[in-house]
């Protein structure tokens, strides 16, 4: 009734190509933005921020990433956790070496620096393909993680191994460190997931985003109608890396404060944000949001109900938890296949017609 | 001979050894990729799985025990009995045949004809089933795995070379066991393949799905058939890797290590499968004496997925992968 293109007269070409073509989806859309921005961020508490908010962000960031490598580009990756342990090192080494430069341009470089490195194990991808290539990312994972723990320059020489972020400020407010406020924390994340989406969403419309997709639906197809492998598999790497650097960065230094990269950047990570896009939706950006929250509130919501309401041990509950997300990830793939952003594509397809079907 | 040197032999040997024990795992991955082209991430843990489920049997433990305990407030832990080894290795293999049922029937039937990335997202979703599955059967304690496997350091190598170079070698009577009975699975794996019915009809149904469909072959039954051949041979590698080391997490792990092993082999190929073990063992050894204590050791948790990436470079189907050739 309310969700239908009908009457809603586009009258220039810029109306005609814009992102949500349908009134009702630019309603909600700007909705979603302003409880984002002008709501949650004021009742905000640290629980939350701590528990769902602030990981729920990162991850679609990092999901964001992921998901134009293997979603839109299609080269599967297991290396996003050794990705993101880039990140979170190169954040670290800028900010301690040039403390007065802001953390905001710190994040942005650490991104830059995560994309020079994804890249360099990008370059395989011009050979191999598909699991060759997947497990070829392990490479990278294993590798980087053993850097960092046994270099000890890229932890500043620290006697724990450990990398922790100092304290610093973006206009007087802390953004990391200890004594940051809920709602920094949030809209910092926010800030960033906003701006990063948004280009998303613009370059997978764009030029850039058609010739992944071509390279993704057949490549020897597409470089015979003129699309050059080698800059856009690179390009998808170097793109994909800026993003899942840039949401490792924020994960150490506003999400965790301290790292220890085996723990915090181990293969587990890999899997979970590769969790996240499948169950979410390969080559959706609303895929990646969908699924870092429903990654990030399933374990949230057993853990309160098994070990709060039924009171098990907390390691009964790990065990269970780990077979429940294993189970319903089985299950997800079997009923549907292209995630839950399938399901809402079809819903939307149901809302058009109705109430009257025909 | 120069003692470097025959330190250097020593690891190589070990390195051989430990080899052996990755291509049991990657065969397990080679068996069921030939067959129904599926990339199981599960094998490490039905290792895992199947080792916990052999001690579980042994010791007599009550499966669920913790489970049962928190729901209905028992306190049940071990039924009081200990199985002898054999007995217990049979049961434990029954358990795999019936676990390649279980996913023949629950998973793999509903997944048909979809894309590889989802059947191995779907392999994924089951080794997380499987961990906590096999955690909450038996408790995630680190068990001790013995099945009377002759242990410790060879005598007969270490005297042998001994009187032959002044320096005794180290070989664990283990690793000799492992080798052995890699050997004879290999040995009796091929065998079957070649001579036997179900054999036959397995290799029809890795050329060719519905060319092996259309002559009257159950598809169904061949991947019941080489999941349980799978099972059996994760059981295998669970009991030499548990012997060893104890049954733990990180048995699972030595899947992944599989994994650069078969990329060096080829997926396709069973003796790849050997052959990459063997290079990876060795040359994962060597590395980290020669090289490793420049760089700061611990070498190992890389240098085969490195190495395998290096050699995809040049030869992106392995060594003994069947070529790709690509039509538009």
């Amino acid at each position: 009734m309310f969700y239908r293109e009908a009457g809603d007269f586009k009258t220039s070409y810029a109306d005609d190509s814009q992102t949500f073509p349908i009134r009702f989806d630019r309603l909600r859309y700007y909705a979603v933005i302003a409880v984002a921005f002008g709501i949650v961020p004021f009742v905000i508490n640290d629980y939350w921020a701590n528990a769902v908010f602030v990981p729920f962000l990162i991850y679609a960031i990092a999901a964001l990433g992921l998901n134009i490598l293997t979603g839109y580009c299609g080269q599967v990756s297991l290396g996003t956790g050794g990705f993101m342990a880039v990140g979170a090192y190169a954040c670290y080494k800028l900010m301690t070496a040039f403390p007065e430069v802001s953390i905001l341009i710190h994040v942005l470089l650490a991104g830059g620096v995560t994309a020079v490195v994804g890249v360099l194990f990008g370059l395989p991808s011009l050979r191999i393909k598909g699991f060759y290539l997947a497990v070829a990312t392990l490479a990278a994972q294993f590798f980087l993680v053993w850097l960092f723990n046994k270099v000890p320059w890229f932890y500043n020489y620290s006697a724990s191994g450990q990398i922790s972020a100092p304290e610093r400020t973006i206009l007087g407010q802390a953004v990391t460190g200890a004594n940051t406020t809920a709602s920094a924390k949030y809209l910092f994340c926010l800030i960033i997931l906003f701006a990063l989406a948004w280009l998303a969403r613009n370059l997978t419309r764009g030029t850039v985003g058609r010739k992944w997709m071509a390279i993704r639906d057949m490549d020897i197809a597409a470089e015979i109608i003129g699309v050059n492998p080698l800059t856009t598999k690179l390009s998808a790497f170097a793109i994909s890396s800026f993003y899942i650097g840039v949401a490792g960065a924020l994960f150490f230094a506003v999400y965790l404060g301290a790292a220890e990269v085996g723990e915090a950047f181990g293969i587990q990570k890999s899997f979970l944000i590769l969790f996240m896009i499948i169950i979410g939706g390969l080559g959706s950006i609303f895929g990646s949001f969908a699924g870092a929250a429903f990654m990030v509130l399933l374990p949230v919501l057993l853990k309160n109900v098994l070990v709060g309401q039924l009171g098990w041990a907390t390691d009964l509950a790990a065990h269970v938890e780990l077979m429940i997300v294993g189970a319903l990830i089985v299950i997800f793939l079997i009923a549907e296949p292209h995630g839950m952003a399938q399901l809402w594509r079809l819903a939307k397809e149901k809302l058009r017609l109705w109430p009257f079907p025909h | 001979m120069p003692d470097q040197l025959l330190y250097a032999i020593e690891a190589g040997l070990n390195g051989l050894m430990a080899g052996v024990l990755y291509a049991l795992v990657a065969l397990g991955f080679v068996l069921i990729f030939k067959a129904s082209g599926i990339f199981n991430y599960a094998q490490g843990v039905l290792a895992l799985f199947a080792a916990l489920t052999l001690v579980g049997f042994q010791n007599g433990q009550i499966p669920f025990a913790h489970l049962l305990n928190a729901i209905f407030g028992t306190d049940l832990h071990e039924f009081g009995w200990h199985l002898p080894a054999i007995v217990a290795i049979v049961l434990a293999g029954g358990v795999m045949v019936l676990l390649a049922i279980v996913i023949e029937r629950y998973v793999l039937k509903h997944l048909v004809n979809q894309a590889p990335i989802i059947l191995f997202m779907a392999t994924i979703g089951m080794a997380y089933f499987l961990e906590g599955l096999g955690d909450i059967m038996w408790g995630a304690d680190i068990k001790k795995l013995d099945v009377g496997l002759p242990q410790g350091i060879n005598e007969t190598i270490d005297s042998v070379t001994y009187n032959a170079f002044g320096y005794g070698f180290f070989i664990d009577n283990l690793d000799i066991v492992a080798s052995v009975v890699a050997a004879a699975l290999v040995i009796s794996l091929t065998i079957f393949s070649q001579y036997s019915k179900q054999g036959r009809a397995l290799r029809a149904v890795a050329d060719d799905h519905q060319a092996a469909l259309s002559v009257g072959i159950s598809l169904r039954f061949i991947w019941v058939l080489v999941w349980s051949i799978a099972g059996f041979v994760a059981l295998v590698a669970g009991i030499m890797w548990g012997s060893k080391s104890g049954v733990q997490f990180s048995l699972s792990l030595i899947a992944l290590k599989a994994l650069p092993v078969l990329m060096l082999g080829g997926f396709t190929s069973i003796p790849g499968a050997i052959v990459g073990g063997l290079i990876i063992g060795m040359g994962e050894k060597l590395f980290e004496f020669f090289v490793g204590p420049m760089i700061g050791g611990a070498t190992e948790n890389w240098f085969a997925y490195v190495l395998a990436l290096l050699f995809l470079v040049f030869r992106p189907q392995g060594l003994f992968g069947e070529k790709i050739i690509e039509r538009v």
